[in-house]
């Protein structure tokens, strides 16, 4: 169950994709998300529909993993297709006592799904080929600049490498946390809502009890071997702009260009 | 309580990249009242193995009898099962939760349904099981050292009272005073309340010392199975899968190779101690 979460997972290879520059990746996708967004037709998201699936050949990324980085959304994607197509007003095309489906409603519905889905695919493209690491790396980077004015750039992307390294291990955690009350006879599958809600407390106060030892070991560790923020603070692997990314960024703006000139056919 | 696995097959992630084999094809039997010794190198699959036997995981394929039943019987009440079973997991200081030590061991027989009173009467029977002083009753488990943790989440299993034991490293990490009395401890259990025991373990004294019979695994597979002398005597093979004879069983092969009499199954301390004083009398009665 808990083995589910695929968000935050690489998927190691070497495609092109791959091999990208992290902050290409990211543009492209910030890009992608605001074409995506502001698409009018059919045409237009079938173009998309074609652009992530090329770059999910290329990256040959297992069409299975991206079946299931959908599936934790689909309860969220079911529910606002279904608020989206009871409650908007418009032509009426149905009617059955008080429901009404309208055209604006099922054009809506359809939309929204569509772009939930397309989001989350075209992130997980981006988690599935892109390390952690170099991820954070890229996210750094782009906000350098900004630490000028004060940003904290640097802390905050060790923030979130920290945080991605542990999503593994506390996932792994809970689950062995689990298996061992379970082993003691706890059940969380039956009962009332109150009762399932109590069982939660023998896993979260284990949970939180080790994830601040983690911290704590983790904080000692680092300044063991003299870490003290980003200043002056080198990469053992500097990312760099190539070739490869300038070609990235021309295919992407053609493509994202058409899509938006079809917005006005 | 007799528990037989057939063909059983475990992976983890199957269908991803990730796919990992980590039971392959074992099959063995646990009779009632046997104390078994399971070891095999880091990886090869004991803790996976031992956590079907509660029906905690279930198997990809391959079936898990007890008393006869095939646990993935719809009719099987799994929650049932796992107060007859009881496995203490790897580091189960981990597991602590409640604010005393009487709560947390409290917690399974709660769960069994027993009354506050059953409840606390087995946790104190099961905190003399495993030699914690009362005293301790009403502290945090979170006050304790790491071998006191280790002796409050041990009992909070055995204070359900399961009929099958299995323990998972049980003294890993321990001092060799906190070692020995949780393996006297265990020792002491499975003599007196004739509990089955399934020892995963390392060391190869302690199974040495303790196991009637033990199992080897290597990279999912059961290597080899047989008593305690059956498996040591060939030592070579065990090196190959990155394991090894108890080092007093070197000692006593060595004093063999330069022709001092001592039998060839010598595998803990207090044996070879006692043969080596009796090689000296020997000596000794000859001048
Ligand atoms: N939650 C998990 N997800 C994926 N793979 C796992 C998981 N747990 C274990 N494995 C893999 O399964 C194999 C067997 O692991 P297992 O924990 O059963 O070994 P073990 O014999 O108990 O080792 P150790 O002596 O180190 O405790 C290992 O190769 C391990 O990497
Ligand atoms: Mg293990």
């Amino acid at each position: 169950m808990l083995k589910d979460i695929t968000i935050g997972q690489y998927l190691p290879g070497n495609s092109v994709i791959h091999r990208l520059d992290p902050r290409t990746k990211i543009l492209l996708i910030v890009a992608f998300l605001i074409v995506l967004f502001t698409v009018g037709n059919f045409a237009g998201y079938l173009a998309l529909a074609l652009f992530l699936f090329a770059v999910n050949k290329i990256a040959k990324v297992p069409f299975k993993m991206l079946v299931k980085s959908l599936k934790p959304l689909l309860f969220f994607v079911i529910f606002t297709a279904v608020i989206n197509l009871f409650l908007t007003r418009g032509e009426p095309i149905f009617k059955w006592g008080i429901i009404t489906i309208t055209k604006e409603g099922v054009r809506l519905t359809i939309a929204m799904s569509l772009r939930l889905i397309f989001l989350v695919i075209g992130t997980s493209l981006l988690t599935y080929t892109t390390s952690p690491i170099v991820l954070t790396d890229g996210i750094e980077s782009l906000f350098r600049p900004l630490s000028k004015i004060g940003f904290p750039a640097h802390e905050i992307a060790m923030m979130m490498t920290i945080a991605i390294r542990f999503i593994p291990t506390i996932i792994d955690e809970t689950d062995k946390i689990m298996k061992a009350q379970s082993a003691r006879g706890s059940d969380f599958e039956s009962g009332s809502l109150i009762h399932r809600a109590k069982a939660l407390i023998p896993i979260l106060v284990p949970l939180f009890v080790s994830a601040f030892r983690r911290a704590d070991d983790l904080a000692t560790a680092m300044e063991c071997r003299c870490y003290r923020g980003g200043e002056g603070r080198t990469k053992l692997k500097a990312i760099k702009m190539k070739r490869i990314d300038a070609g990235a960024f021309l295919i992407s703006a053609a493509v994202f260009a058409v899509v938006i000139v079809m917005n006005w056919l | 309580m007799h528990i037989k696995v057939e063909n059983l097959v475990y992976k983890y992630m199957p269908g991803t990249p990730f796919e990992h084999i980590a039971v392959d094809d074992v099959s063995f039997e646990i009779k009632k009242g046997e104390f078994v010794g399971l070891i095999g190198h880091t990886g090869s699959g004991k803790s996976t193995l031992i956590q079907h036997l509660n029906g905690l995981i279930k198997p990809w394929s391959g079936k898990i009898f007890v008393d006869g039943v095939d646990i993935s019987d719809k009719e099987v009440k799994l929650h049932e099962l796992r107060f007859k079973v009881g496995i203490v997991f790897q580091y189960p200081e981990y597991q602590l939760f409640e604010e005393t030590v009487k709560k947390d061991i409290m917690f399974g027989p709660k769960n069994m349904g027993l009354s506050d009173e059953e409840a606390e009467e087995r946790a104190r029977e099961a905190m003399n099981l495993v030699g914690l002083d009362h005293s301790l009753a009403e502290k945090s488990p979170f006050e304790l050292s790491g071998g006191q943790k280790r002796r409050v989440a041990i009992a909070g299993v055995l204070a359900m009272q399961p009929e099958v034991l299995i323990l998972d490293e049980p003294a890993a990490g321990l001092d060799p005073h906190g070692r020995n009395e949780i393996l006297s401890r265990i020792e002491y259990m499975h003599k007196e309340k004739n509990m089955s025991i399934v020892l995963v373990s390392h060391s190869m004294e302690d199974i040495a010392r303790m196991a009637k019979r033990v199992i080897v695994m290597k990279e999912g597979k059961i290597a080899a199975e047989g008593s305690v002398h059956d498996i040591f005597k060939k030592g070579e093979s065990l090196k190959e899968i990155n394991l090894d004879v108890p080092q007093i069983k070197r000692l006593t092969d060595e004093l063999r190779r330069r022709g001092y009499d001592l039998p060839d199954d010598i595998y803990t301390v207090e044996r070879a101690h006692e043969e080596i004083l009796k090689l000296f009398e020997m000596e000794h009665h000859k001048v």
